[in-house]
């Protein structure tokens, strides 16, 4: 079991003691609790920014006592998150398994058949919305926008993008910009968001997508460059970089962050894990997380998430047609 | 031992057929668009190798005169077989009893009516391998093995370690 | 000097009475947790991070380095033990560790492997201390053709590990990289042989499930069938004086140890490479170069020696990346990054500069911490070849349980267990019928590897083949391979052309 804490906290453990005391109190007040230790089903592998994130829920929800049982998360994320999606069919009505989703979440579902229908979760908390940037090595001469179509454009489809997979965010967000500018680029699949800026700072492709927590390390050591954001407003950890629509491009795309558990889960549970979620997206820790990794904190439960969940399944269903469109 | 060899090489080349019966359900060719090999491409070539050496094998047996050793030692086959079946029942039980009763059932088998040793050795080894595996997998490593019908047994458990 | 002096500074916190006492646990826990087959250095520190809440975060760092290097050092335990490599950085180790341990030979085997695990740490450590920074730049040049020059360099060891039989050992790789396509097509994100649509597959085919099942069970039922009553492994017994002498012939072996030290290092600090292909290339070269390449395989101890060294080299070489690049190479550092996220440091090039109490207090707990590790190993080898002494019916059992539990804790899915049983039946016949087993092993651990690093390079490159040769980096690895490939081939035709020459005199 992974925990993972934040410098400040562990430096004071007294504080971290005083805390545990307090934001205790508001779970307690449930009269449902977890029985055995909770399954916490990550759709994506070891190590991804999807995985480091629910680690860090994990670690959270344990330090500050948030929950009577342990949080064990589980990685099942074979076939773009169909293995978590699967098991999450196979164990209806269990109390104790939530799934930690991102995008995938309607995106695998809907580019294969794998006999799931996302609407029969049982929708949790949303914890955030993540952002993206399209990047170039600090080296290049692109500063703006129309740079970089225009180079795009002269490299007559070689221009080469790197992301973390076809069907995978990055690359719907790149189907996305040639959609809108007309553009052929050459999409190539790596392994991870760390492994794409890696490759992004050694020259071995020419611009990305990432999420900014991904190129941060790069970026304030001056190796890579913010072009635009696809926010609504710019990102408060790069005040100088435009969003797209600045630029008279209205192309916005996040990355949801969310918690849902299995069909038919009790009421009690998910109104036990609710206030756990709530009472999460109120500590410090997680405070201090969204802003410097530029996430948008946006707390959403209930129906309204629910809602949520099938506007974005429709919009990704035209994204991923445009997709298939653009590659036949 | 010939005839186990053909039946070996024949059973590699009916993997591999089913193999690249499910690998063309990708690109198995030279894919022009993305340049470089199709998805199915890998498993599909390997697959045809596989099969064209196995079938090597297989032809190459017919001019090999038989060593007239059993494929298979006749005195320990038995146990072999026994052992490879208990395997398979504990793990098909697993999932339905549980580990902590399998593994006890697998053990008492293995230990007494295979291995043939005293109720002491064994008595002592069934009990102390599941206190092994709660301790160190559950409690320390925090990683939970299946418990089947047994589980709620250890919610007392979970709620005095965890 | 500059660095000398941040050096002492980390030696000044690591080497306080609590954190010794924390190396000594943190190495002791590690080493069993690796010589537990299935489990290895990721559980070991995903156990740690939780006890950091009680430790201040420099001790937290001490107690994930002493993990790390004791779960490093117990993976060579149950590789010359047991034959089950509990890590695929330690499928090369069983290669000569096994049969040692089959011929009594055990203690020798794993002093050798816990002193080139020695040697191995402590050369790249003081590489890590001394060039950290301008071998970063290095790691960025390797792009996804250089990747696939290494991969294909680590097969050309394949060259040698078959058994006689050619057209078996090349049906034995092709299946280990047939497995290793199932799952996920990477580039097309499309679900490739998953057999009738079986979720288990999703994620792949494990390599540790692989080697649970062809060397655990597998294993096991074939020394039911040869032993009939006899014990499985000859007893091995250890004295102090044995001990003594087998560190006495580690003497002999510098020079393997020195090019394992060297060679882990480097490509173990590639980000997609890491430790399996160095041990691998370190047992190839350590067979290429020796005067009796005949008597590896069959107990030679520079044939554990070389690919412990290098794994252990890898290993401090694999947080290179991390640290400098913010990229894991392994499960294992992609914790450790985790981690090191959510304490509010920023892995990258920025972090020796902003961070250096962290840095240097992680590298001399590096140092510490593998002193600790050859140390406690040493002391507690009696204790693990007492252990082989167990009645054999007895050990098979425990052998059998260990495969079902460990094969479960990695993923937590029973699927994976009914594919090691079915691998350890299909291994046994296989491994009767003259199919050799190591190149299905490291097949599936290659596989993957290649055929990304391959398509991802022709996708870039337009489908142009000439990228592979056009790059000075990938273009000498690749020589080198073909070069290591022709080797065995050349001398088994000069021995050939000069028999010929012989027998027409006859």
């Amino acid at each position: 079991m992974i925990n993972i804490f934040t410098r400040r906290s562990a430096m004071a453990l007294a504080a971290s003691a005083a805390i545990a005391v307090t934001a205790g109190a508001p779970v307690a007040a449930a009269d449902w609790k977890p029985q055995k230790p909770v399954e916490m089903v990550i759709m994506a592998g070891q190590g991804g920014g999807a995985d480091r994130l629910a680690r860090l829920f994990q670690s959270i929800i344990q330090k500050e006592n948030l929950s009577s049982m342990p949080i064990l998360p589980v990685n099942k994320g074979g076939g773009s998150g169909a293995e978590a999606l699967r098991y999450l069919k196979d164990n209806e009505g269990d109390a104790h398994k939530i799934m930690a989703t991102l995008n995938s979440y309607y995106t695998t579902p809907l580019r294969t058949d794998i006999g799931v229908d996302i609407t029969e979760y049982t929708p949790i908390a949303r914890m955030a919305l993540d952002t993206f940037v399209l990047w170039v090595n600090a080296d290049s001469d692109i500063q703006t926008l129309d740079d970089w179509v225009a180079a795009v454009r002269a490299s007559g489809g070689e221009w080469k993008m790197g992301g973390t997979g076809t069907g995978q965010e990055d690359s719907l967000l790149t189907a996305m910009l040639e959609e809108e500018f007309d553009l052929d680029i050459t999409y190539v699949p790596f392994k991870g968001g760390g492994d794409v800026a890696k490759n992004l700072v050694g020259g071995h492709i020419d611009s990305t997508v990432n999420n900014p927590s991904e190129q941060m390390g790069f970026y304030n050591a001056g190796k890579s460059r913010p072009i635009v954001a696809f926010t609504p407003e710019r990102i408060a950890a790069f005040p100088d970089t435009p969003t797209a629509g600045e630029e008279g491009h209205d192309i916005v795309y996040w990355m949801q962050r969310s918690f849902v558990g299995p069909k038919d889960m009790p009421a009690e549970a998910v109104a036990y894990y609710t206030a756990m979620f709530e009472a999460l997206s109120e500590t410090e820790e997680w405070k201090t997380y969204t802003e410097e990794k530029a996430l948008m904190a946006d707390f959403l439960t209930g129906d309204a998430l629910q809602a949520y969940f099938l506007e974005e399944r429709a919009k990704h269903a035209d994204i991923l047609q445009i997709m298939d469109e653009g590659s036949s | 031992m010939l005839t186990a060899d053909r039946a070996i090489a024949l059973a590699i080349i009916g993997l591999s057929l089913y193999f690249m019966s499910h690998a063309i359900a990708l690109p198995i060719g030279w894919n022009g668009e993305t340049g470089g090999p199709g998805g199915g491409a890998f498993p599909f070539w390997l697959s045809l190798i596989m099969a064209l050496c196995a079938a090597g094998v297989l032809i190459r047996s017919f001019g090999t005169p038989d060593d007239g050793l059993p494929f298979f030692d006749p005195e320990t086959i038995r146990s072999v077989a026994a052992v490879a079946i208990a395997l398979t029942a504990t793990i098909a039980l697993t999932p339905i009893l549980g580990a902590y009763v399998s593994i006890v059932l697998f053990l008492l088998w293995y230990l007494r009516v295979f291995g043939g040793h005293g109720w002491t050795l064994t008595l002592s080894l069934t009990a102390a391998t599941p206190l092994f595996l709660f301790f160190f997998f559950e409690v320390t490593l925090k990683i939970l093995l299946p418990k089947g019908w047994t589980e709620p047994l250890f919610l007392p458990l979970y709620a005095t370690f965890f | 000097m500059d660095v000398l002096a941040l050096l002492a500074d980390g030696f000044a916190t690591s080497l306080s009475p609590v954190n010794l006492m924390i190396v000594i646990i943190g190495v002791t826990a590690g080493l069993f947790i690796g010589a537990m087959p299935g489990l290895g250095s990721v559980n070991g520190v995903a156990i740690v991070l939780p006890l950091t809440f009680i430790v201040p975060p420099s001790s937290a760092i001490i107690l994930l380095a002493a993990i790390y290097y004791g779960a490093m050092y117990g993976g060579a335990v149950s590789s010359v033990l047991l034959g089950i490599p509990g890590a695929s950085t330690a499928v090369a180790t069983t290669f000569d560790g096994r049969p040692m341990a089959q011929q009594g030979k055990a203690g020798l085997a794993l002093i050798a492997a816990a002193v080139a695990s020695f040697v191995g740490g402590t050369i790249s450590v003081v590489l890590f201390t001394l060039f950290a920074a301008p071998l970063a730049d290095l790691a960025l040049a390797f792009g996804p053709a250089e990747e696939f020059a290494l991969v294909l360099l680590a097969f050309t060891t394949f060259v040698g590990l078959g058994g006689d039989d050619i057209l078996k050992t090349i049906v034995m790789i092709c299946l280990g990289l047939v497995l290793s396509t199932v799952g996920l097509d990477l580039i097309s994100g499309q679900p490739r042989l998953i057999f009738g649509d079986m979720p288990g597959f999703y994620s792949g085919i494990s390599f540790l499930v692989l080697a649970i099942g062809v060397y655990g069970v597998g294993e096991v039922l074939h020394t039911i069938e040869t032993s009939k009553s006899a014990p499985a492994v000859t007893p091995a017994r250890l004295t102090f004086r044995e001990l003594a002498d087998g560190l006495r012939r580690m003497n002999r072996l510098w020079k393997t140890m020195s090019i394992g030290s060297f060679l882990g290092f480097f490509v173990g600090m590639l980000p997609a490479a890491g430790a399996t292909p160095a041990s691998l290339m370190a047992y190839g070269i350590a067979k290429t170069t020796s005067r009796e390449p005949e008597s590896f395989g069959k107990g030679n101890i520079e044939g554990v020696a070389a690919p412990e060294t290098a794994n252990n080299a890898a290993s401090t070489g694999s947080l290179l990346p991390m640290l400098t690049l913010g990229i894991p190479g392994s499960p294992t550092t992609a914790l450790l990054l985790g981690g090191m996220v959510m304490w509010g440091l920023v892995p990258g090039p920025m972090l020796f500069i902003e961070q250096p109490d962290f840095v240097w207090g992680l590298i001399s707990s590096l140092y510490t911490a593998n002193f600790a590790a050859v140390a406690i190993n040493l002391a507690l080898i009696p204790l693990f070849v007492w252990a082989l002494r167990m009645p054999f019916t007895v050990l098979c059992a425990m052998v059998l349980v260990l495969c079902i539990v460990g094969g479960f804790a990695p993923s937590q899915k029973m699927h994976d267990v009914w594919l090691i049983a079915g691998f350890g039946i299909a291994g046994y016949l296989l491994r009767k019928a003259d199919y050799p087993l190591a190149p299905l092993v490291l097949a599936l651990v290659l596989g993957p590897l290649m055929e990304k690093s391959f398509r991802q390079t022709l996708i870039a490159e337009q489908g142009d083949m000439m990228a592979f040769v056009e790059r000075p980096l990938s273009a000498t690895f690749i020589a080198i391979a073909v070069l290591f490939f022709l080797l065995p081939l050349i001398k088994v035709w000069r021995a050939r052309s000069g028999k010929a020459a012989i027998s027409p005199a006859e």
